[in-house]
């Protein structure tokens, strides 16, 4: 019985504290991946490719085809096609020596080391790497929840919802007004809200030129705000309405019965109303024990969970300290964690990490802004070490190279996950 | 449509005869403070806005002189207490010579 074998190995292998390499003779150690985005599938590639077949790499991820939620905002604004954000996993264990499992992890015991999928198999881990995304936090906007996301859509994870917000958008009557809920930080994509509301402008100037964009907003300054409202100003004027929390942005509820938004009293009736509340770790981050609070602490060297061995957390649903939650973090952070457990249980050696990060905006077409930086690990948390930002007032032949440097990054990124 | 940078104001339409109220109200400006240099060198002229004024049925409840050093879009936030009902009058002065004005009405019930 092989699999009785493969539990009895693992549970050996556990139960004696020799390292990991000495295990080896007795069967490659394995890592289970869980969450194939831009964290959880750069980690299996790499872990598979570099390892050489020395280590067995399971990704367990739900959905057969990947919809990046980077680059969605651009198909609301016409640029991208659904198909062309949609990645599938064929590639990963044809080209590289690794397992793809579509099936939902439903439970992690730690204790064992083993997780559950939906189907009710169980795997043995030796280290498990959680890539989950984000879950949305209960009751954080008055009046939604998940049964209103047909209604009043979040598109925060993108696919059904993205299409959905899209087709909302183009039904609009003339003259109709486009609401976004904003959410709190910390939250996935910091300028992302914001890009969006360009491109819903960018689409309602060609096609709705009288109608109105608002934004209630609880925060008092968003990511790269001069330079969304210098975009606003020039490309969209009047369209866009933006409410921090002088006039109660932050005192918000909706009904998505009657489609009406109330801001701090004031209740306006809107056509479409983006609801976008505030996150947490997905949910299975939870069930494994490496949450505290909304987030899973996790050490800046490693991405290892301080809270549970063994267990390393990537991405969004990580706190790990100065990062921005993005796909590019989440890709910088994957490859950290796979050197380190190539280290571990290989031998391999361990370079000093380092990260990086950039958020790319499209304003309108040819027009993209960025923002970035460089991070180190310390003691306590992944620490910035210098960044840049793109300044207002910047040309058209600029602002165009930071366009074509966005699409060039989302070609990498994309081959770099998917094979 | 509103003629120049967006303003926003905020007070209750209608108030019990006695009571303290707030009033916000921000102007959405970018506050060029006139110390900047170009990318050529030149400095950036000041612009800013350096009056903000406030008055109920012509008597002055606030009048502020704001400097370069304010941040873009300045926010005031005060209290008052009117004895009937009437209009605030809302005024910002511009260095480019523009004049805004808002006004809100109020009723005393």
């Amino acid at each position: 019985m092989k699999l009785n074998r493969r539990a009895f190995i693992g549970a050996g292998s556990a139960a004696m504290s020799a390292p990991y390499v000495l295990a080896q003779g007795a069967g490659r150690p394995k890592v289970v991946v869980v969450g194939g985005g831009a964290g959880g599938a750069t980690a299996a590639r790499y872990l598979a490719q570099d390892s050489e077949g020395a280590i067995e790499v399971t990704l367990i991820e739900p959905s057969r085809t990947y919809f990046s939620c980077f680059f969605s905002n651009l198909y609301l604004g016409g640029f991208k096609s659904l198909e062309e954000i949609g990645h599938t996993y064929g590639t990963l264990p044809a080209s590289f020596d690794m397992n793809v499992v579509h099936d939902w992890v439903v439970d992690v015991d730690h204790a064992v080391k083993t997780v559950t999928l939906g189907s009710g198999a169980r795997l043995h881990y030796d280290k498990l790497i959680l890539s989950p995304g984000i879950d949305f936090v209960d009751g954080s906007v008055d009046g939604w929840d998940l049964g209103a996301q047909n209604r009043m859509p979040h598109a925060y994870k993108a696919g059904s919802q993205t299409e959905l917000l899209k087709a909302q958008i183009a039904a609009m009557p003339q003259g109709g007004v486009y609401a976004m809920v904003s959410p709190p930080n910390p939250y996935r994509c910091p300028p992302g809200p914001y890009e969006r509301v360009s491109m819903v402008a960018h689409v309602l100037k060609k096609t709705n030129p009288t109608a109105k964009i608002i934004i209630a907003d609880p925060k008092p300054t968003f990511s790269k705000m001069a330079l969304f409202e210098e975009g606003w100003a020039t490309h969209y004027p009047g369209m866009i309405d933006w409410v921090g929390p002088d006039f109660g942005g932050d005192i918000v509820s909706v009904d998505p019965d009657t489609m009406t938004l109330s801001v701090d009293g004031d209740v306006l009736s809107v056509d479409v109303c983006n609801v976008i509340p505030a996150m947490k770790a997905g949910h299975i981050a939870e069930v494994a024990g490496v949450t505290q609070g909304n987030w899973a602490p996790v050490h800046a060297g490693d991405m290892s969970s301080k809270l549970v061995p063994d267990i390393h957390v990537l991405g969004d649903a990580s706190q790990q300290g100065d990062m921005p939650k993005s796909a590019f973090s989440a890709n910088s952070q994957a490859k950290v964690c796979a050197a380190a457990l190539l280290s571990t249980l290989t031998g391999a050696p361990l370079l000093t990490p380092g990260y990086s990060n950039t958020c790319w905006s499209l304003i309108t077409q040819n027009n993209s802004v960025k923002v970035g930086a460089t991070y180190k690990a310390t003691e306590d948390k992944i620490a910035r070490v210098d960044g840049f930002i793109s300044q207002v007032g910047e040309s058209d032949a600029v602002r165009e190279r930071t366009y074509l440097e966005a699409e060039s990054w989302y070609l990498g990124i994309t081959s770099d996950m998917f094979g | 449509m509103t003629v120049g940078p967006k303003r926003r104001i905020k007070l209750p339409e209608t108030v019990a005869a006695g009571d303290v109220f707030t009033i916000k109200a921000k102007i959405t400006h970018h506050m060029e403070n006139g110390f900047r240099l170009d990318q050529n060198g030149g400095r950036v002229p000041r612009d800013i806005i350096h009056r903000f004024h406030c008055s109920f049925e012509g008597e002055t409840v606030i009048d502020v002189a704001l400097e370069p050093g304010v941040a873009s879009h300045p926010f005031f936030a005060f209290e008052a207490r009117v004895p009937r009902g009437g209009e605030f009058t809302f005024t910002w002065y511009d260095d480019d010579g523009m004049v805004h004005t808002e006004t809100r009405s109020i009723d005393v019930i």
